[in-house]
């Protein structure tokens, strides 16, 4: 009987502590993000809208190369390359279709020259669902996006018009072979 | 016809505004005071603060399609639901709420309390009965059983403020009051009556008839539009009279606590009735943030093995205290 009474008014008390300590969160910093009112901070690697960026000198940096395309787990890329009359490798058009797209993230690390890159947008929403295609035009910014210095054809071998064999950053002129025999 | 006399025009119309009005606010002020107790913000987007998520809600429910079910008892299913904001209407009639302000002076204010609180049961009862679906079946008698058990030791809980205050008027008892509040004396019926009242308007944490982690939302599972509204509505009518009679039967009424008396004694009265009805709501909304739900067979077992014979021996101690002292 004692120890049922005990247990009865433990029950009672253990509630009105409950009571007290709920009571003291309405005091509390609410974790409400007002969004649409309050911008949340969205931090640098976020992976949102996907955009192609250009290298300093303000060319494109994509290479047409399809990596993205092919490291794509739904595959919402789609790109035909072609090449300028400097030998330039670019893509004739680029198309992402972001009601596919899952922001993994994964064309990011497959992109060799760092054109295409994720940033922390994300408000994509339309009314129709065709918006959603997003075309190079759409895509393409004016900036270098995370990696400011990179330039692919500044670095790769590759002879373009206005640079030939071996006048690339950190590269030798080539040898001649021949120069070699004895 | 327009003075502060009890049961004058003028008082029908304004507590009956203010009643309409209030329940409605309280379904925003309910998610705005919850949010606040979860660390949320709650609805603040419709009007200022909000405020208007109420008539934003009923206009959804109004416009709702108001769907009977085929298989369901038609007449009783479309019955149901009114008779449970008619009875909590009818029920605030005898509350007191300041001298002269007041719908009606029963003499057996307090029966007529517990009739009304009787009748709601019907509504969840044959609302579960009619909507012929299983969960609702299971809410339904949930419901009955709970309100039913516990209006008994509500009853026996209010008769030890029935002996204090030496009649069965709510004005009467009020009165009595105007030395000392009866929650000093009564404070075992106190804390029995407020639970109780918990069971008796469903609320969390005896939300058992609902339940919708258990049996998706008891019996309203079948209801929509404004038939869910009416008995959303007479939930919240009931938790308003029940937030009103507690500091009628246990906190002095309208009387000011410590001697803050306002200067016009209307003003006082409602001013004060309204500060502490507000605080009995703001802690229900609290028990809601906070506690858990019983399991059925642990609200019967409280019921009748804690609460009653608690409530019996506060009766028999203040009755025999009231005999000895001879008055």
């Amino acid at each position: 009987m004692i120890t049922f009474l005990k247990q009865q008014l433990y029950v009672l008390w253990s509630n009105v502590v409950t009571l007290w300590l709920v009571f003291t969160h309405m005091f509390k910093k609410k974790d409400t993000v007002e969004y649409p009112d309050v911008m949340p901070y969205m931090f640098p690697r976020w992976r949102g809208r996907i955009i192609l960026s250009r290298d300093p000198d303000g060319e494109e940096r994509c290479v047409a190369c399809n990596l993205c395309a092919v490291a794509c787990p739904v595959d919402c890329i789609a790109l035909q390359k072609t090449e300028d009359e400097n030998g330039r490798w670019y893509p004739e058009f680029f198309r992402i279709n972001f009601s596919r797209c899952i922001m993994c993230g994964f064309c990011e690390e497959a992109c060799p020259t760092h054109a295409i890159q994720l940033t922390p947008d994300f408000e994509m929403a339309e009314y129709v669902r065709q918006d959603m295609v997003w075309e190079k035009k759409d895509l393409l910014i004016s900036g270098t996006g995370k990696y400011h210095d990179y330039n692919f054809y500044r670095i790769a071998g590759k002879a373009i018009g206005g640079k030939g064999k071996g006048e690339g950053r950190n590269e030798l002129p080539p040898i001649d072979r021949r120069s070699l025999l004895p | 016809m327009f003075e502060f006399v009890v049961g004058s025009p003028l008082n029908i119309v304004l507590i009956l505004g203010a009643v309409l009005i209030t329940a409605a606010l309280l379904i925003w002020i309910e998610r705005r005071v919850l949010g606040f107790l979860n660390e949320r913000l709650g609805p603040n987007r419709v009007g200022p603060f909000g405020i208007l998520q109420s008539f934003a809600d009923v206009g959804k429910l109004i416009t709702k399609e108001d769907w009977v079910p085929q298989f369901s008892d038609k007449l009783t299913f479309v019955v149901a639901p009114i008779i449970v904001p008619v009875a909590m209407l009818l029920s605030f009639a005898v509350i007191p709420i300041a001298p002269g302000v007041g719908i009606i002076d029963l003499n057996i204010g307090l029966f007529w309390i517990m009739a009304m609180a009787g009748l709601g049961a019907y509504s969840a009862m044959l609302g579960g009965l009619a909507s012929n679906n299983k969960f609702s079946l299971l809410g339904g008698l949930r419901a009955a059983g709970q309100m039913i058990s516990y209006e008994v030791f509500m009853g026996i809980s209010m008769l030890g403020v029935v002996i204090l205050g030496n009649s069965f008027n709510l004005r009467d008892i009020v009165t009595a009051q105007k030395d000392q509040w009866f929650v000093i004396p009564q404070f075992v019926g106190f804390i029995v009556f407020v639970i109780a009242g918990l069971a008796e308007t469903k609320r969390w944490p005896f939300d058992l008839a609902e339940g919708e982690s258990e049996i998706i939302s008891g019996f309203n599972t079948e209801y929509s539009g404004m038939k869910f509204g009416l008995f959303f509505v007479g939930e919240y009518i009931g938790m308003l009279v029940l937030s009103a009679l507690i500091p009628v039967l246990f906190f002095g009424g309208w009387y000011a606590p410590f001697g803050w008396e306002l200067p016009n004694p209307i003003i006082s009265g409602v001013f004060w009735m309204i500060v502490k009805t507000s605080f009995w709501i703001f802690f229900f909304i609290l028990v809601r943030a906070a506690l858990v739900r019983p399991r059925y067979d642990q609200l019967m077992n409280y019921g009748w093995l804690v609460m009653l014979p608690l409530s019996l021996l506060n009766l028999l101690i203040t009755g025999a205290v009231v005999l000895a002292r001879g008055n």
